[in-house]
């Protein structure tokens, strides 16, 4: 067939078919009952143009034609709400037990090394100066002056909401970066947490040397447990990403990676759904001075409780 | 047909060769300060309203700035097909390795290991790792398995310019066949001077030259697609 007649015959089709695609990129949901049987058409009349070498304006047409065809049929919709809890409520803590050796791997490497300089600060004060410069060490300490009426980072009383803005942004970049570094074949995940492990047993010890601790653990025991958990936890999905560099097994590194990664972003996600909460009781409920320390103690452990219970149980057979 | 050595090919279930072009370092660094000043813009604007409630204002513009920093882009990638506004500019969008339109999860790695690309500084990485892959993937399109592409243009069928059909004087093979195709398709885009230079190649043959020559190759292309 010469390329003039096919055009004649089918151009009504393509036509329709434009017609179509158009309606659908603007998402005004049209009946899209044929919307498969027709791209498939397309597709077959692009076999044909190439078959029959008809020109190559007449195949890119057609083409184009097919790419956007296969945009809207591949495309992958997606129930945002329903997912979302789902996700939180079953699959993430489901998905966490499955990496169980990462989290636990990420846990250590973050809390042994903060034990470690905590208990050498004890011995020996002055070796907080190799962690911290002493410009860091008063400004952190000033934070948690018993004498101050709020906790944390100096503040005026009405400037919760602020901090809770300043805590997301913080520190869930931090989670980010630090899942992000583990792309590095597992370095960048590692110098995180080793660094804010070290940072945080550093300051603790040096809280404790200086006689503020009535006002330091109060204030961390109630969101540390969303926060440092969610750290560990980004750790853990970073190391896995780097790790499948590492040891890819049956697959190339790269389907390794993004297979591994798939899974990673899903912990990350869990991770920063904790993190929100971390921000929110770290700037309403932790900064409070009004609440004796016995009453944060207690709803404190009451949190690491929630957070074990939900992460051990949560999502009890729920296949991911 | 021969592909240029810049597009990668991708087959679809349907058993459709798809030609994508993926683009180079230089257009998407150009299209990211275009993304990045339009995300500054507006977290300034942001900021400069929100100033006026004082400390929750600020508290709200931190909560913000996180989110256009982070999600700037994974918004675009999710309801606008990958076509963030500097994408679009340059007639960018991103798609996953195989040619699906991008979904969240994906969005979401792609943009968060933006971190690692940007080690140690300004992207360097990024870009390296961009110039050692013939699909121009960063290190966030390699574990997301997403690539960056030129959108095909919507082609134009070109006005047949000239009635009539003949036949070439001596047979022709399929490649002679779809060169003077594509010099007919082509012809609108070329100055008068050069299509009679290029018609002018076959006057030995054709005996015919300039304008004459031009006319009767593109009743020669009327000819092979069947033109009447």
């Amino acid at each position: 067939m010469k390329q003039e007649t096919f055009e004649n015959r089918y151009q009504h089709d393509w036509q329709a078919f434009e017609a179509l695609l158009e309606q659908l990129e603007k998402r005004q949901s049209p009946s899209v009952v044929q919307f498969a049987t027709h791209y498939r058409r397309i597709c077959h009349y692009l076999a044909l143009a190439k078959a029959r070498t008809y020109s190559p304006q007449l195949q890119a047409q057609l083409e184009s034609m097919v790419l956007r065809g296969h945009q809207q049929l591949y495309n992958r919709k997606t129930q945002f709400l329903y997912n979302s809890l789902q996700f939180i409520v079953l699959k993430f803590p489901a998905l966490l037990r499955e990496n169980w050796r990462f989290f636990w791997l990420a846990t250590a490497l973050f809390y042994l090394p903060g034990l470690v300089i905590f208990l050498a600060i004890q011995w020996d004060p002055n070796l907080v100066y190799t962690i911290m410069n002493p410009h860091q060490v008063t400004e952190y300490e000033s934070m948690y002056d018993p004498a101050l009426r709020h906790l944390g980072r100096e503040r005026q009383s009405d400037t919760d909401i602020f901090m809770f803005g300043f805590y997301i942004w913080n520190n869930v970049g931090i989670a980010f970066k630090t899942f992000a570094g583990g792309i590095l074949f597992t370095i960048g995940s590692l110098f995180f947490l080793l660094f804010n492990g070290l940072f945080f047993g550093a300051f603790a010890s040096h809280i404790v040397n200086v006689g503020y601790q009535s006002t330091f653990f109060p204030f961390v025991v109630g969101h540390g447990a969303f926060e440092l958990t969610a750290i560990t936890i980004a750790g853990a999905a970073g190391i896995k990403m780097g790790y499948s560099l590492l040891a890819p097994g049956n697959l190339s590194r790269l389907d390794a990676l993004k297979q591994s990664t798939k899974v990673a972003v899903q912990l990350l996600l869990g991770a920063a759904f904790l993190l929100i909460i971390a921000a929110f009781v770290e700037a309403f409920w932790s900064s409070s001075t009004l609440l004796t320390p016995t009453i944060k103690y207690t709803i404190g452990g009451l949190f690491w409780l929630l957070v074990a219970g939900y992460l051990t149980q949560g999502g009890k057979g729920y296949a991911t | 047909m021969q592909r240029l050595d810049s597009q990668i090919v991708i087959e679809t279930p349907e058993g459709i060769s798809l030609p994508l072009t993926p683009a180079g370092p230089g257009v998407r660094i150009l299209a990211f300060l275009i993304d990045a000043i339009i995300r500054y813009a507006i977290v300034f604007a942001v900021f400069f309203v929100l100033q006026f409630f004082g400390d929750i204002g600020s508290g709200i513009g931190l909560i913000a700035m996180f989110l256009f920093e982070w999600f700037y882009p994974v918004f675009f990638d999710v309801f606008r097909h990958g076509v963030t506004p500097g994408k679009k500019s340059f007639n960018l969008r991103v798609i996953h390795d195989d040619g699906t339109p991008i979904c969240f999860s994906s969005s979401v790695v792609r943009n968060l290991l933006r971190v690692a690309d940007f080690l140690p500084s300004f992207y360097i990485l990024g870009v390296l790792c961009m110039m050692s892959n013939r699909r121009f993937q960063r290190l966030g399109d390699l574990a997301a398995g997403t690539l960056v592409v030129y959108d095909s243009p919507s082609v134009q069928f070109a006005e047949s310019r000239i009635e009539g059909s003949q036949s070439f004087p001596v047979p022709l093979n399929w490649q002679q066949q779809q060169a003077i195709i594509q010099f007919s398709e082509r012809c609108n885009t070329l100055s008068e001077a050069r299509q009679q230079e290029l018609a002018n190649l076959l006057t030995p043959v054709t005996q015919d030259r300039d304008q004459a020559a031009v006319n009767t190759l593109l009743r020669v292309a009327n000819g092979i697609l069947g033109r009447q």
